[in-house]
Parts: structure tokens; C-alpha cells; sequence
């Protein structure tokens, strides 16, 4: 990106859109973690970057101290707490308690153990459409033909919205959290969704469904319905929490198998292990950085944090970290000990992980069915996207076409 | 072996009843419980021994003896 300048010194100085740091962010935690655990930089306002487990979980957990109330690792131009059209940001990540409380208690049903399990068969047969695209092509961008196109459509089946329109949300996201840097574009997905959802609010007023929408439309909190505008926000959290993430979870993980031949071949022969491999691709590549602003003077860990200091809450770095993790930068697809919190920790443990999860499986269970054998496409190149969501946005590799095996293996 | 979830710890990860299905029960906002007394069948202490190990939040907890 045009704004970042060459960094020189990551402890006093660091950007998390660095083209390198974006490409490989591991080594510099690394160094970070030992040598000045929670770096500090200036480029977009005061902000820490913490790389130790335990310092990352200890703020997620005080939030008294630590408020979500700004959660956007690259900080809006304007001052959108006060923002007429979303006053409350996006709830419930955007808010602390007691907002966050009850926000959080509408949304957490559609996204249970059980309810995430009726969306698993529409998701595991929108996989297998996708394949059948490009399974006899022997090639693909594993990222924007496949990983993209999961998530946003499972979303816009749980708020109810036309999954036609998928391409669309894929693109106002992006514009929120991938091009954050770029005021315009940013400005131009916020439209983009805000628009959009109030249309749809007003059509469920008049004839609900039996969608998520429609049930934070109607809720009643303590005798009186929710406000629109946290209906607004909290429907465009699910659309902009929900796609961005797993889709780069899964593209990470596909990634991970695409340069990894044992760890590939091991999960084709072993489904038995999918469940620990799953949490551990998450642990590796856990795609979500989250913000925090600082509520008063304080140090912490010796450093001197002022009010209205930013934290990033580098979740992704906790979870490489040798104190906790043994061998962190070795993915063990059948690791038993893994305390990760990919997913974050304390009472903003991310609402849609039960969905991540079952995604991200389902995913890879049916790419290796139908593909088992891939790699990068040594021709093509691997781009990444970082900051807030750090995933693979173009993966072309290329496999075996099905005619060259014996019929019947795959699907 | 006796088990317990601390409710004021836990925030639903649902890691424990990820792994020991039979001795942990999840609710509609993701809090974890202990099915029945807490007591852990021998041939489900090692994964619950697991289960121990990898929640984030610290909040499944054997009791002691």
C-alpha cells in the first residue's frame, strides 16, 4: 500500500500493512516476543502490539481497562463512534458491557452448537457445487474460486439475504476490512452495507421471516424492541465478521496443505484426525487481529499506555508462542495440547465459532474428496491480504485431473 | 476423577465438549456444563484430561479428592 514506508525498527516503529509483514508476520513476532514483547508504533495513532500469550490474553480479559468500543485495526479517518447511521458500531463486538451483554445473547442461539449443525449440509453440498467447477480443470485459485465463495453464502442463508447478491457482500467487506486504508473505498463498503440492510429492515418490518434478521427486528429486550440502528450494526457484524475470517481460514489451510505433501497425504489417509487438525491449521494461521482502546492511563507490562491508546490484540501471535506451544511454528495436524484462543478469549470469544469451525471442516473434508492431490501452481503467484484479517486472497494451484485416476476415488 | 466447569470462567469456546462429548453438555449461548456429578468414567479420563488442557479459558478444573 502507498502509506506504508519502510519500517526499520519493528519495536518503536512497526506496520502491520507492511508488504513483508503481511507475507510473513511469524519471524517478527518472534523476534518481538523475546526481545520487546509489546512493540509500540505511531503510524496510526499510538498503538501496542503485544506477541506473548499471556499479555494478549490478560487484556482481552480486562476490559474494563481495554474497551471494544474501537475494535477496526486500521482506525476510520472519521470519529464513527458518534456515527448518526451506527452509533453503537457494530454490536456486540464493538461495545463492552452492559451493551455487549445482551446483544450478544440475541445472536448466540443462531450460531449454537446445534443450530450449526442444520447449516452443515447446505454448506457441505454449496462445496461440492463449487468443486464440480473446476474439479476436472486441474487447475484453480483454491482462494477465489472455493474458500470465498463458502462463508458468504452460509451467512447470507442465516440473515436470510439473496446469496445471489454473494459477490456483492464479498466486495463491501473487503472494501471494510481488506482496503481499510483506503478512506473511499472503506467509505464506499459501509454505503454499500448500510444501505442494503436498511432496505432489507424495512421489507421485514412488513413481512418477516424466519431468519436472524427478522428475529432482531421483532426481539423485544426487556419489553421494548431493539433500536434499528443496532439491529443495522449488529446484522452487518454477522455479514462482515462471518465472511472475511473463515474464508481466510480456510484459504490459509488450503494453503498449508498445497506446500505440505506429508501433512496433505496424513489427512487424506487419517479423516480420524480432522478434528484436531481443524483446531490446529487455526492455531497456525489464525486469520483475526481485533483492536482495543486503552480507558485510562495505565502501565501494563512496563509499557506507559495513555487513554485512547490503541491495542491489537495479536491473537495470531499468542498462539505461536514457545511458552504455551510446543514447536509453534510446526503445524502437527493431531496436536492434543492446544489451549489456542484463534478465536479470541474472555467475553468477546468470537460468537461464530461453532460456524467457523463446522465451515472450515466441512471445507477441507470435501476439497480432499474430490482433490486430494494439489500444489501451488509454480506459474501463478500467491498473494496475501493482512491487518485485520490476514488470509490468502488469489491461491492458484494445480492437481491431477479425475480421468487420469481410477474412476469412483473422489466423489 | 471429578470434573467441574467454572460458569463464571467459561465463554463458550465449546472445546471441552468438542473432545468428551458423553461428559460435557453445551446450551443455547455456548456454556459449558458437566453432565451429571462430575464424575469421570475411567475409560474417559484421558480425553477429558484433554479437554482440561485445551480450554482457552481456563475453566474446566478436576476437583480434588
Amino acid at each position: 500500500m502507498t502509506r506504508t514506508a519502510a519500517v526499520a525498527d519493528w519495536t518503536s516503529d512497526f506496520d502491520v500493512l507492511d508488504p513483508g509483514y503481511v507475507l510473513d508476520p511469524f519471524g517478527i513476532w518472534d523476534e518481538l516476543r523475546t526481545r520487546f514483547p509489546i512493540a509500540h508504533s505511531d503510524r496510526r495513532g499510538s498503538t501496542w502490539l503485544p506477541t506473548r500469550y499471556e499479555d494478549v490474553t490478560a487484556i482481552a480479559h480486562d476490559v474494563e481497562h481495554f474497551s471494544s468500543l474501537q475494535v477496526a485495526v486500521i482506525p476510520f479517518d472519521g470519529t464513527p463512534p458518534s456515527d448518526p447511521v451506527l452509533p453503537y458500531g457494530l454490536p456486540p463486538i464493538s461495545s463492552d458491557p452492559p451493551l455487549h451483554t445482551w446483544t450478544r445473547r440475541l445472536l448466540l442461539p443462531w450460531f449454537s452448537h446445534a443450530r450449526v449443525g442444520s447449516y452443515e449440509a447446505m454448506t457441505r453440498a454449496l462445496c461440492r457445487r463449487l468443486l464440480a467447477t473446476f474439479a476436472d480443470a486441474g487447475a484453480a485459485d483454491a482462494a477465489g474460486h472455493y474458500a470465498q465463495q463458502i462463508p458468504v453464502r452460509v451467512v447470507a442463508h442465516i440473515l436470510g439475504v439473496d446469496d445471489a447478491l454473494a459477490d456483492t457482500f464479498t466486495g463491501w467487506v473487503r472494501d471494510v476490512l481488506e482496503f481499510a486504508d483506503d478512506p473511499e473505498r472503506r467509505a464506499r463498503g459501509v454505503r454499500g452495507l448500510v444501505g442494503y440492510f436498511l432496505a432489507e429492515i424495512a421489507r421485514r418490518r412488513i413481512d418477516p421471516g424466519e431468519d436472524l434478521l427478522s428475529m432482531l427486528l421483532h426481539a423485544e429486550v426487556d419489553g421494548a424492541p431493539v433500536e434499528e440502528s443496532l439491529v443495522l450494526g449488529t446484522a452487518a457484524l454477522v455479514l462482515i465478521a462471518g465472511v472475511d475470517t473463515t474464508w481466510s481460514a480456510i484459504g490459509s489451510s488450503l494453503w498449508h496443505l498445497a506446500t505440505h505433501d506429508e501433512d496433505r497425504r496424513r489427512l487424506v489417509a487419517e479423516p480420524g484426525i480432522m478434528a484436531f487438525a481443524v483446531e490446529e491449521l487455526l492455531r497456525a494461521y489464525s486469520p483475526v487481529t481485533m483492536a482495543r482502546v486503552v480507558t485510562a492511563d495505565l502501565e501494563f507490562g512496563g509499557c506507559p499506555m495513555k487513554a485512547g491508546d490503541k491495542v491489537l490484540m495479536n491473537f495470531p501471535a499468542a498462539n505461536r508462542d514457545p511458552a504455551v506451544f510446543e514447536r509453534p511454528d510446526t503445524v502437527v495436524l493431531d496436536r492434543a495440547v492446544n489451549r489456542h484462543v484463534a478465536f479470541g478469549s474472555g467475553i468477546h470469544r468470537c460468537a461464530g465459532s461453532n460456524l467457523a469451525r463446522m465451515e472450515l471442516r466441512v471445507a477441507l473434508e470435501e476439497w480432499l474428496a474430490a482433490i486430494p492431490e494439489f500444489r501451488l501452481d509454480p506459474a501463478a503467484q500467491v498473494t496475501w491480504a493482512g491487518g485485520q484479517v490476514r488470509g490468502p486472497r488469489e491461491l492458484p494451484v494445480v492437481f491431477p485431473v479425475p480421468g487420469a485416476r481410477a474412476t469412483g476415488t473422489a466423489r | 476423577m471429578r470434573v467441574r466447569v467454572d460458569e463464571a470462567k467459561c465463554q463458550g469456546h465449546a472445546r471441552c465438549f468438542a473432545l468428551v462429548p458423553e461428559l460435557f453438555a453445551v446450551d443455547d449461548y455456548g456454556r459449558s456444563s458437566v453432565i451429571g456429578d462430575g464424575s469421570v468414567p475411567a475409560a474417559l479420563e484421558e480425553r477429558t484430561r484433554l479437554a482440561i488442557a485445551n480450554c482457552p479459558e481456563f475453566a474446566v478444573e478436576e476437583i480434588p479428592d
